[in-house]
């Protein structure tokens, strides 16, 4: 039953916010796209992995199957890269990001909830293993 | 004059569910506390469940009368974020109610507490979006 064990118990609050993430970065990044792509490309193309990844990770995590569980791991892990560097160069250098994403200084337009949640991903998905 | 009033509605009634969010919130922690899940359901479920209806139909009217005035309005808004901000919370609550009860250890509850706590922020965010600082 080892295999179902990502989507149970506190599994289950870390998905929902996951979730909330995956449409909140989703829609954010389609409308970014298909309104004014032009003016930020590198940023709205950040917006559109972050999108992915969560969306990944959401699926993935809930899915809970062997297969699925490395792909969790690897969308948390590029999920964790993703908010560090993009958080690190949206401070040193922030011409480079005319328009902020969801990641831009370590996603503290959404309360640090992205640097926190692929922490808690990644402890998650060890715990469970 | 209907404008007006219709002014008046779209912000009282985003306080009034902001509350009601934040009362549901409260709601699923003291369910997790309890080890109550949402399924079978009890008293403190039932109760919760009466709750998230009467937020999930007041988000509806919020959404229409939203809609309704974003057509009314000749002002330069975001209009499909504007829209979008309406309806991601009518769709969310039922989704994490189903999810959350297909679960039945503490933590079903907390699918809907992450659910009733997104609510006030898309509230503010819409509300920002109609003031134009969206």
């Amino acid at each position: 039953m080892g295999d179902a064990r990502t989507r149970t118990g506190p599994g289950r609050l870390l998905i929902a916010v996951y979730g909330i993430f995956a449409l909140a970065a989703t829609s954010r990044s389609a409308v970014q796209i298909a309104t004014r792509f032009d003016e930020a490309p590198v940023a709205y193309l950040l917006s559109a992995l972050a999108a992915v990844v969560y969306v990944l990770a959401t699926v993935a995590l809930a899915l809970s199957s062997r297969t699925s569980r490395k792909v969790a791991l690897v969308a948390c892990t590029v999920e964790l890269v993703g908010v560090v560097t993009v958080g690190a160069v949206s401070l040193l250098v922030p011409q480079a990001f005319p328009d902020a994403t969801v990641w831009s200084t370590f996603g503290i337009g959404y309360g640090f909830i992205p640097l926190v949640l692929p922490v808690l991903g990644l402890w998650w998905i060890k715990k469970t293993s | 004059m209907t404008s007006g009033y219709h002014a008046r509605v779209i912000s009282v009634l985003p306080t009034v569910l902001t509350i009601v969010a934040l009362l549901g919130t409260t709601w699923a922690v003291m369910l997790m506390v309890r080890k109550t899940p949402l399924l079978p359901p009890t008293a403190l479920s039932w109760g919760l469940v009466g709750l998230l209806t009467l937020l999930e139909l007041g988000l509806l009217v919020q959404a229409i009368i939203g809609i309704v005035q974003l057509a009314g309005t000749d002002r330069q808004l975001s209009g499909v974020t504007f829209v979008g901000y309406l309806v991601a919370p009518v769709l969310i609550l039922p989704v994490a109610f189903v999810w959350g009860a297909s679960d039945r250890s503490r933590w079903s509850g907390g699918v809907v507490l992450v659910a009733c706590m997104s609510v006030p922020v898309m509230i503010v965010r819409m509300q920002q979006i109609w003031a134009g600082h969206g």
